[in-house]
């Protein structure tokens, strides 16, 4: 690989990450939609890139789905969701930005203590790939845990699989990334359908519950 | 080849036929049909020419008696399934759109087990057991109450996290094939790897075997990522409950154990069995303490199922022939004797209209078809002879206390106050004085129904008095195949 030619997948990768911890303090949900849909967008570089300078075709599928389907038509969707549901768009912490980044910072140097020493014998730029994905694929569950809000726990499961596309595609002949990325796209469809379920219930909970027989019976006829 | 295909077949063409169908009814009758036929495929499987290993499926000694064991268990449990939706309609919990739903992904789910343990690509078992994630989180949340679908909410978030990690596991195990197999498929085929496994990078093995336990361990239900499990179990439908707990927990265990077997090839690598001996131990102390709290009938045999995995890996953790023999029966075991009780649990929280168990009490005596089945059920799988649970813990028992003495004291702790718990609730459900509750006339229905109870209980009671030899035989090859 020459020089140029890592360089940039080297920013692509970094960038990945950096995105990430953009992600943790973002107090508002459509802001929060946006950072992982550039994510998403920077990780479809990053394998169309990979696609070119390794000459693997099946890559550029990868990078297909991830700017279309997760980069463009999961964020409109859940930008959708949010005005349709009138969810309120501050998120509510478990705690606060200072400790959710500190913890981001520790994921990381853990996933680098982690996964340098492991592949001593492979490829700088795969190692790297694989230290930045495994920290993205981190700091998916971390957001998880540091924000209660439904919509948030989508983004942070998206970010957590574009961390581990990210990775699938640095790896050399790893077989099966397409499937993978379709399952995963899958599942996110049918989380966001968990979300809008998940919010009808509150909007029931808000309500009185003669709304709820009503819809019942709208069901049985 | 062909009969595998078959036993994929079907239910993927009957999940695909049952989104079509519009009579509740007729769906009923083809899901235990289509059930009936992948059963029969299955067991063709035992005599038919077994396809050569390095392609998309394979099989060997280990996965054919859980495909049997599977395509068994999705059969009766279609059975109860018929008459447990036909009460539901009844009692209008469950519309017929919401039943053509149920059927497709019932059948759909059947296939993601199959496909999980018949595959011999580890991405495509990665496939399977995230399809069979989605299937069963869209139904547990069938009856969308709140709490059914916050149940299914949690069951998403958490077993989505783990099979990630379990994909990132996958992928380090692939790049630990990767220089000594090549680029491509073969690199992620487990007969090829286990063929090589000992030219391996150990270190890449040992991280990726954590990455792998923790992943798929979150599907097992093994502590501390167990917090799904007992909400899937109590807020959707009976059926999901019995296939949850007698299927697809034995399906990630298996996941887990072709990983361990990966490790036992590598002589460098980390020994896999103390971290299974772990976090089976603490499953099955953390279950068996939970269960004196439970309010709920459904809850408290989820508890149960979490026990009872521990002390399935506790046992392969041990490792060694008669360890892994006790393992294996209890995986068995277990499947048949939960699947049966949550038969039972179903019907009787039908019968009483509530799934509490303050206000079920003496079952024995108002409902007496009923109640002795709970009897029988709960006394199997609390691990009372004769039934062939206690064989299965008789023995991780006993070979434990002749290999590691102290590791046995926490088991049997762990198994007696497991066990008093259950006595303690169900002297309350089955004896004593019935609690008030609906007059049911159903009982011809009932008696019909509760065959697949009998059937699963009465092999049960076989095992735990005479094992047929050449099953013995089987097991014990399969033991030593899991080293």
């Amino acid at each position: 690989m020459t020089g140029l030619a890592f360089d940039i997948a080297h920013l692509l990768g970094a960038l990945v990450l950096t995105l990430s911890f953009a992600l943790l303090y973002q107090r508002r949900l459509s802001a929060a939609i946006n950072v992982v849909a550039m994510q998403a967008a920077v990780l479809a570089a990053a394998a169309a890139w990979q696609a070119v300078t390794r000459d693997a075709g099946h890559l550029f599928v990868t990078a297909a789905i991830a700017l279309i389907f997760k980069a463009i038509a999961v964020p409109l969707l859940l930008h959708w969701l949010i005005r349709r549901l009138n969810i309120s768009t501050t998120v509510e912490a478990a705690f606060g930005v200072t400790l959710t980044m500190g913890l981001g910072v520790g994921v990381s140097t853990l996933s680098i203590l982690l996964v340098l020493p492991l592949t001593a014998g492979e490829t700088l730029l795969l190692r790297e790939d694989l230290a930045f994905a495994l920290a993205v694929a981190l700091i998916g569950p971390l957001l998880m845990i540091a924000r209660r809000n439904a919509v948030i726990q989508v983004v942070g499961f998206m970010s957590m699989e574009n961390g581990l596309i990210l990775a699938a595609v640095g790896v050399k002949g790893m077989p099966l990334v397409v499937e993978a990325s379709v399952a995963f796209s899958v599942m996110v469809a049918t989380f966001i359908f968990g979300v809008f379920f998940f919010h009808i219930r509150e909007r029931f909970d808000s309500l009185d519950v003669s709304r709820l027989e009503e819809m019942q019976g709208e069901r049985h006829s | 080849m062909m009969v595998q295909l078959v036993v994929l077949g079907v239910p993927a063409g009957a999940a695909l036929l049952l989104a079509f169908i519009t009579s509740w009814r007729l769906a009923a009758w083809l899901n235990v049909a289509a059930s009936s036929v992948t059963f029969v495929a299955s067991l063709t499987l035992f005599v038919a020419e077994r396809p050569a290993p390095g392609g998309l499926l394979l099989v060997d000694d280990f996965n054919i008696y859980l495909i049997a064991l599977t395509a068994f268990v999705a059969l009766t449990t279609a059975i109860f399934s018929a008459t447990y939706i036909t009460h539901e309609v009844r009692r209008r919990r469950l519309t017929p759109r919401l039943l053509r739903f149920y059927h497709a992904m019932y059948q759909a789910f059947i296939w993601s087990m199959l496909m999980a343990l018949s595959a011999d690509n580890l991405g495509l078992m990665w496939v399977a057991v995230e399809a069979a994630t989605l299937s069963t989180a869209l139904m547990v949340s069938l009856y969308r109450t709140p709490s059914a679908i916050e149940a299914a909410w949690k069951y998403f978030i958490l077993c989505g996290v783990g099979i990630a990690l379990a994909l990132f596991g996958t992928m380090l195990m692939y790049l630990a094939a990767q220089p000594v197999l090549g680029d491509g498929m073969g690199s992620i085929t487990w007969s090829a790897l286990l063929a090589q496994a000992a030219r391996f990078n150990p270190a890449l093995l040992n991280v990726a075997f954590v990455f792998l336990l923790v992943g798929y361990g979150t599907k097992v239900g093994l502590a501390p990522f167990h917090a799904w499990l007992p909400d899937a179990h109590a807020e959707g439908p009976t059926p999901i409950s019995a296939v949850l707990s007698g299927l697809l927990l034995n399906v990630a265990l298996y996941a887990v154990l072709r990983f361990k077997m990966l490790l036992a090839a590598n002589p460098q690598a980390l020994a896999p069995g103390p971290l299974m001996i772990g976090m089976g131990l603490l499953s099955l102390s953390l279950a068996s303490l939970m269960l004196y709290r439970r309010r709920d009938i459904k809850r408290l045999f989820a508890y149960s199922s979490i026990e009872h995995m521990g002390i399935a890996a506790f046992a392969f953790g041990m490792g060694g022939p008669l360890a892994n023999f006790a393992g294996l029966m209890h995986m068995t075991m277990h499947s048949l004797v939960k699947a049966a009780i949550f038969f039972t649990v179903g019907h009787v929280s039908q019968a009483k209209g509530t799934q509490r168990i303050a206000d079920i009490r003496g079952l024995t005596v108002s409902h007496p078809l009923l109640g002795w089945a709970l009897v029988a059920g709960v006394v199997a799988i609390a691990g009372l002879p004769p039934f062939g649970v206690f064989t299965s813990e008789f023995l991780v028992v006993s070979s434990t206390f002749a290999r590691q003495p102290l590791l046995a004291v926490p088991l049997v702790v762990g198994l007696l106050v497991g066990f008093g718990a259950l006595m303690l609730r169900l002297h309350h459900l089955a004896f004593g004085a019935p609690s008030p509750g609906p007059a049911t006339a159903r009982t011809g229905a009932l008696r019909l129904s509760l065959i697949p109870v009998w059937l699963h209980l009465a092999l049960a009671l076989i095992a735990g008095i005479y094992l047929p030899a050449p099953l013995v035989a089987w097991f014990q090859a399969v033991a030593r195949l899991l080293g």
